[in-house]
């Protein structure tokens, strides 16, 4: 993967493929201390102790086309190489979390790239599945929540291609906001 | 800045307007990217985001852009397949968000099969 948004993007899907109904994904960011934390949570089936210990396997996969699961190896990886950290934690029938921290001005720390097209992609291709993001960058934060946008939409899909465009609009706006790249309030 | 307003004003125009899209219906046009690890890492995302746009920018209602797994043949990720009613699969693969565009008008438009970027293409250069 060239970005971390990407292992993000990859990671999600076994919480859509776990049947869960709300992903959070959240981004933390200390620019002075030079951590970031990305946090993958979802309330889907949920796996038991033994299945979390295998899926750091890359020679374990739920998939029928290959022998071979490298989404969580890679993610596990990408942190552990920064001198970062890497954990799962889930219960059947509540969910998964997977928390990945990274020291950002390690060497081999990836950049984390367009998150908000991982964002947009994931909501693009699951609109029944809600998605709470949040980002946070030192003091500001950004929170995009599927579930008010739904409210509004009153059963017009979330991946109507005008719904995707505001989307996409609305999050690179609140970015170039946390970033001090925009003076609106 | 992008006010929920302006959210409300998309529903009602989609409410209002006839062609308010039917994921299942009868003339609806699948477009399917792989998603995997293998598709993510090979370039599936930018892919996926060219479809969409291409697709609203073309008011295309009858078109559906959407995800699947790994479906094996990951050394021609991206792969891409057309699904439309009554005719075959197509699998576009080792797809870039150049290709995107001419596989839109090309076929999913004017129901031409961009051969050259299909899998039968592909293998046999």
């Amino acid at each position: 993967m060239q970005e971390l948004s990407l292992n993000v993007l990859d990671i999600a899907q076994n919480s859509v493929v776990a049947g869960a109904t709300l992903i959070r994904v959240s981004v933390e960011e200390d620019r002075r201390a030079h951590r970031m934390v990305i946090v993958i949570a979802d309330n889907g089936c949920g796996m038991d102790e033994e299945t979390v210990k295998r899926v750091m396997d890359p020679f374990y996969t739920t998939r029928t086309t290959r022998k071979v699961g490298l989404g969580i190896p890679f993610y596990s990886m990408q942190a552990k190489m920064t001198g970062g950290d890497f954990s799962i934690q889930s219960k059947v029938g509540e969910g998964t979390t997977v928390t990945a921290s990274f020291v950002t001005n390690h060497i081999d720390c990836l950049p984390l790239g367009d998150i908000n097209a991982t964002i947009v992609s994931l909501v693009q291709c699951n609109p029944d599945i809600d998605f709470l993001f949040t980002r946070k960058i030192d003091s500001q934060a950004l929170e995009m929540d599927t579930r008010v946008f739904r409210e509004i939409l009153e059963g017009v899909p979330l991946n109507t291609p005008e719904v995707i465009a505001y989307i996409s609009d609305y999050l690179t706006e609140q970015t170039q906001i946390i970033q001090g790249e925009r003076n609106e309030s | 800045m992008k006010s929920l307003a302006e959210l409300q004003a998309i529903r009602d125009k989609m409410k209002g307007s006839v062609g308010l899209r039917k994921e299942d219906g009868e003339d609806t046009i699948r477009v399917v990217v792989g998603m995997a690890t293998c598709g993510i890492a090979a370039g599936a995302r930018p892919v996926l985001a060219a479809f969409t746009e291409e697709v609203a920018k073309r008011n295309l209602h009858n078109v559906m852009v959407t995800q699947t797994g790994c479906i094996g043949i990951c050394q021609y990720e991206p792969v891409v397949e057309v699904m439309a009613p009554g005719k075959d699969k197509v699998t576009y693969v080792k797809m870039t968000p150049d290709k995107v565009a001419r596989i839109v008008s090309d076929h999913l438009v004017n129901g031409n099969v961009v051969t050259e970027y299909t899998i039968g293409a592909s293998a046999k250069a």
